[in-house]
């Protein structure tokens, strides 16, 4: 019976989200970038990795396209880019 | 641009399903990485127990609980009773959560017991003011004057009639050792409110603003900024009580006008139309600078 009401920890990784993307995604410019870490911390997706200047990105197979990193960004190094796009 | 793919998998893993933006899946992660892996979470019907846990996957990498809408608090107490008998309760964290629904109104007396009888216990509330999983309904902790299905606003009603209720009031009452409000406008105060209220023995109270793209009806990339907005225009203030007592609250050096935090908002759209929207703004700002006046948040020079 428990068995049937038991999930594996972390199999959530298997929905990849980033199909609900619609409109935009986030490009990661690494030009001015402090690596103050303020877009890996507010992703409410937690797709956000890096953990030095210049090497900050995302797995656009799980970003929804909220774009909350691109807003929080202090050196607007984070841009909105249409869906489809080269990166 | 290089690609580096996600593999490892964290406390709170991507794939969860809640919408782009969503205010309590960043809580969610921030509590749980400041909490760390040696962690129990129990947690109430809500949003966040829906869309972390999609039959069969889970975004959890700690031991996780779901039983019932209002026993999350009640749950924790067993939980945190059977480590103690095993005697690993130093060890071992417990940390109970629930929505604004789950805590306010339908969980209140199984957190109000877990707190009465003293248990070792970090309750966090995400407080995203509405029942939003069920279609945004209004709930006891949706502010004054809110558009929610259940207190639609029109030609006689303006949005919910009814106040805010002061949640961290009501558990710091029970002289519990820490209750604390914070907002996800502040990731770095949340994670050392985490951290500190899990350094206190005994019952535990975080509240925690979590804005909702879909319930509050702004737009997705904002989430961070109307969080922090609340804050600054001091609908929500930030505040830590200790033994009931007020030890600190967040000074504001500018306070904004609430017209700021409301306008971006489709839920208090109806308030932008017309003059009586222009007295019920005064009525709503009258209740920012009673918190102003009652937690001292004016920062002195």
């Amino acid at each position: 019976m428990i068995k049937h009401l038991t999930s594996k920890p972390g199999s959530s990784l298997s929905n990849k989200t980033g199909s609900w993307r619609t409109e935009v995604k986030p490009k990661f410019l690494r030009k001015n970038c402090i690596g103050c870490k303020m877009c890996r911390l507010v992703c409410p997706e937690g797709c956000i990795f890096g953990d030095k200047k210049n090497t900050y990105g995302c797995d656009y197979q799980y970003c929804k396209g909220c774009g909350n990193c691109a807003v929080i960004c202090p050196k607007k190094d984070i841009i909105m880019i249409p869906e489809g796009e080269k990166e | 641009m290089t690609e580096k793919l996600i593999t490892e998998k964290k406390l709170f893993a991507c794939g969860h399903t809640a919408c782009a933006g969503c205010g309590q899946s960043l809580g969610a992660r921030l509590v749980l990485e400041a909490a760390g892996p040696n962690t129990i979470v129990t947690n109430a019907t809500g949003c966040l127990e829906v869309f972390s846990t999609r039959y069969p996957e889970s975004s959890w990498g700690v031991p996780w609980l779901h039983s019932l809408f209002e026993n999350s608090a009640a749950i924790a107490s067993g939980v945190e009773s059977a480590l103690k008998h095993l005697g690993k309760i130093d060890t071992i964290r417990v940390i109970s959560q629930g929505g604004d629904g789950g805590t306010a109104d339908i969980g209140l007396q199984a957190l109000s017991g877990m707190m009465e009888r003293g248990h070792d216990i970090l309750y966090v509330c995400y407080d995203n003011e509405a029942y939003m999983n069920t279609g945004i309904q209004r709930s006891g902790l949706t502010p004054f004057d809110t558009n929610t299905t259940t207190s639609p606003a029109g030609k006689i009603s303006s949005g919910n009639p009814l106040p805010k209720k002061n949640m961290v009031e009501i558990c710091a009452a029970h002289r519990i050792p820490y209750a604390a409000s914070s907002s996800v406008g502040f990731p770095l105060d949340v994670q050392s409110k985490v951290k500190k209220a899990l350094s206190i023995r005994g019952p535990k109270y975080l509240h925690l603003h979590v804005p909702c793209p879909l319930g509050w009806r702004h737009p997705s990339n904002l989430t961070i900024n109307i969080a922090k907005l609340a804050v600054e225009t001091a609908l929500f203030p930030m505040v830590e009580y200790e033994y009931g007592k007020l030890v600190s609250s967040r000074k504001l050096v500018t306070i904004k006008p609430v017209e700021e935090y409301l306008k971006p908002q489709g839920r208090f759209a109806h308030l932008f139309k017309d003059e009586k929207g222009k007295q019920e703004i005064a009525k709503i700002q009258q209740i920012a600078n009673q918190n102003i006046e009652y937690y001292n948040l004016k920062a002195t020079k």
